[in-house]
């Protein structure tokens, strides 16, 4: 039995081919995939991703009528990003959540709040995210409370913050910065969390809302010209604009260093103890062995998650043992903005220039790039 | 409900083949073959004047989800081939019956197509997918 978002019955409505999507009863599209993913590049799209999983984390009673700083002293152990670079409520942060030997047991992003902390984690990972999250925390003054009678509404594209600010309280939303949320603070309205976030490389908000207001909002928002996308163009979006996928770029056995999430570590201050810290440093100190990279295939053909990299004509490279060593493409598509394939691929180092890529029966050769394709409409390699 | 025309003949592959009155026969992918690969954003076809044989890939189609072999019902010589598709793999989403079609070809045994599905059969078939 397939788990339901409070909004299958209107996604039903709206003639969303539904799919088994990590246990939950998602939408892959609504007809054209493709016309969803160039929606949100040109206009505004809304993605319902109510089978993310968010967890509060809050400081647990005070200590001399002060609070405990609690979730904040867990949260600087428990990420590897550093929660004291969020000064506001609101403000929100990337991190990968590690385990002892560095390997990634999530991406998430963390709010600050002022009970504490807000978590928005990844639905396939929930359970094992909330077992790993209860048992680092027992060490720690907070309480650890998932939030599942809240939905989620994603609003992306150049013109979704000018469309949502058409419906809600503009004034308490319009001046956020990117990566900073707020309540809404308007009557009927007051527990709605609007964030500036977003998984498309476009502007746009992630709104966290009560199950019982999320089809009339999300009628609202047709109504104003926002177009219901899938889960499809949620990904083709996603890869265009270089963001990892959990399971795919990144996951237990591969350390952030390698997935181009080192830029989420924080490493200073140095006297700062993370989990998976002293694994990263002892990565660094070596040097990395493989990195995340960008493909990009001009010809006809498609590149897939699981299809080989290697040096171009299989030549050797002037360190002989490199032309041994293959990468693996770790997602892949058609990139309907572009008009040609793209991936995000794991390889050695030492790669770089043009590689192949062994596409069914034929070695294509494709371009080395930064990961990263489209941002706000543009090419941007 | 996806459409499937009774006239044809098809594949479990999910090809269908049409028996033109020259005696050539055209081949494309159905209805829910279509729906489920979703958008196409490319088709790979066989080169005109090659042969094809029965139960050989004989050309691929990609979509953003996923890539799909094509395989022919009957052995025989491609006298041509769909080049609308080279600009608008979409074609095969919006028309996969008549428009969409991928290839023709001059069979050397027509015995082989009515080896294949019929339209009942095929309709059975994709049901118990």
């Amino acid at each position: 039995m397939l788990e339901e978002t409070a909004l299958v019955n209107v996604h039903r409505e709206m003639g969303g081919k539904l799919v088994d999507f990590g246990g939950w009863n998602m939408p892959l599209h609504y007809g054209s995939q493709i016309e969803e993913h160039n929606w949100v590049r040109s206009d505004a799209g809304m993605f319902d991703v109510s089978h993310m999983t968010v967890v509060d984390i809050a400081d647990a009673g005070e200590v001399n009528g002060e609070a405990n700083n609690g979730a904040r002293v867990f949260l600087r152990y428990l990420l590897a990003n550093d929660v004291d670079k969020l000064k506001l409520d609101g403000k929100a942060l990337y991190s990968g959540m590690l385990n002892t030997e560095g390997g990634v047991i999530d991406d998430l992003i963390v709010y600050k709040m002022a009970f504490g902390y807000r978590l928005v984690v990844n639905c396939a990972t929930r359970e094992k995210d909330l077992a790993w999250i209860n048992k680092q925390a027992q060490a720690y003054a907070v309480t650890v409370s998932e939030r599942p009678e809240m939905a989620m509404i994603a609003v992306q594209g150049p013109n979704a913050r000018a469309k949502v600010h058409q419906l809600l309280n503009a004034e308490a939303i319009e001046s956020l910065a990117i990566f900073q949320g707020a309540f809404l603070n308007k009557a009927e309205r007051s527990d709605w969390f609007v964030a500036r976030t977003g998984y498309t490389g476009e502007d746009g908000y992630e709104i966290m809302l009560p199950q019982a207001q999320a089809e009339g909002f999300w009628r609202e928002l047709r109504a104003a010209g926002v177009a219901p996308c899938g889960l499809g163009a949620r990904d083709t979006l996603r890869l265009e604009a270089g963001m990892n996928l959990y399971g795919h770029e990144m996951d237990e056995q591969t350390s952030p260093l390698v997935a181009n999430m080192g830029w989420t570590v924080a490493w200073n201050p140095e006297d700062r103890d993370f989990i998976g810290r002293a694994v990263l440093e002892a990565e660094k100190a070596v040097g990395v062995s493989h990195k995340l990279v960008g493909l990009v295939l001009t010809e006809r053909g498609v590149l897939r998650e699981g299809q080989q990299v290697t040096l171009a004509n299989g030549k050797a490279s002037a360190n002989d043992t490199d032309a041994l060593e293959t990468g693996v493409i770790t997602s892949g598509t058609f990139s309907p903005t572009l008009g040609y394939s793209i991936a995000l691929a794991r390889v050695p180092v030492s790669f770089s220039g043009e590689v192949c890529v062994q596409v069914r029966n034929k070695l294509l050769p494709v371009a080395l790039v930064k990961p990263c394709f489209v941002r706000n409409g543009q090419k941007v390699f | 409900m996806s459409e499937i025309r009774p006239e044809l003949k098809y594949l479990t592959s999910h090809e269908w083949a049409r028996l033109e009155t020259d005696g050539t026969v055209t081949i494309g992918i159905t209805d829910h073959a279509q729906e489920a690969l979703g958008d196409v954003v490319f088709v790979e076809t066989p080169e005109v004047g090659s042969t094809v044989n029965v139960g050989e890939e004989t050309g691929v189609v990609e979509s953003v989800k996923a890539a799909s072999d094509i395989f022919s019902p009957v052995t025989g010589e491609v006298i041509a081939v769909n080049q609308l598709l080279e600009d608008e793999p979409e074609t095969v989403n919006s028309s996969p019956f008549d428009d969409g079609w991928f290839f023709k070809v001059k069979p050397s045994d027509l015995s082989e197509l009515e080896a294949a599905l019929s339209a009942e059969d095929y309709k059975a078939a994709i049901e118990e997918e």
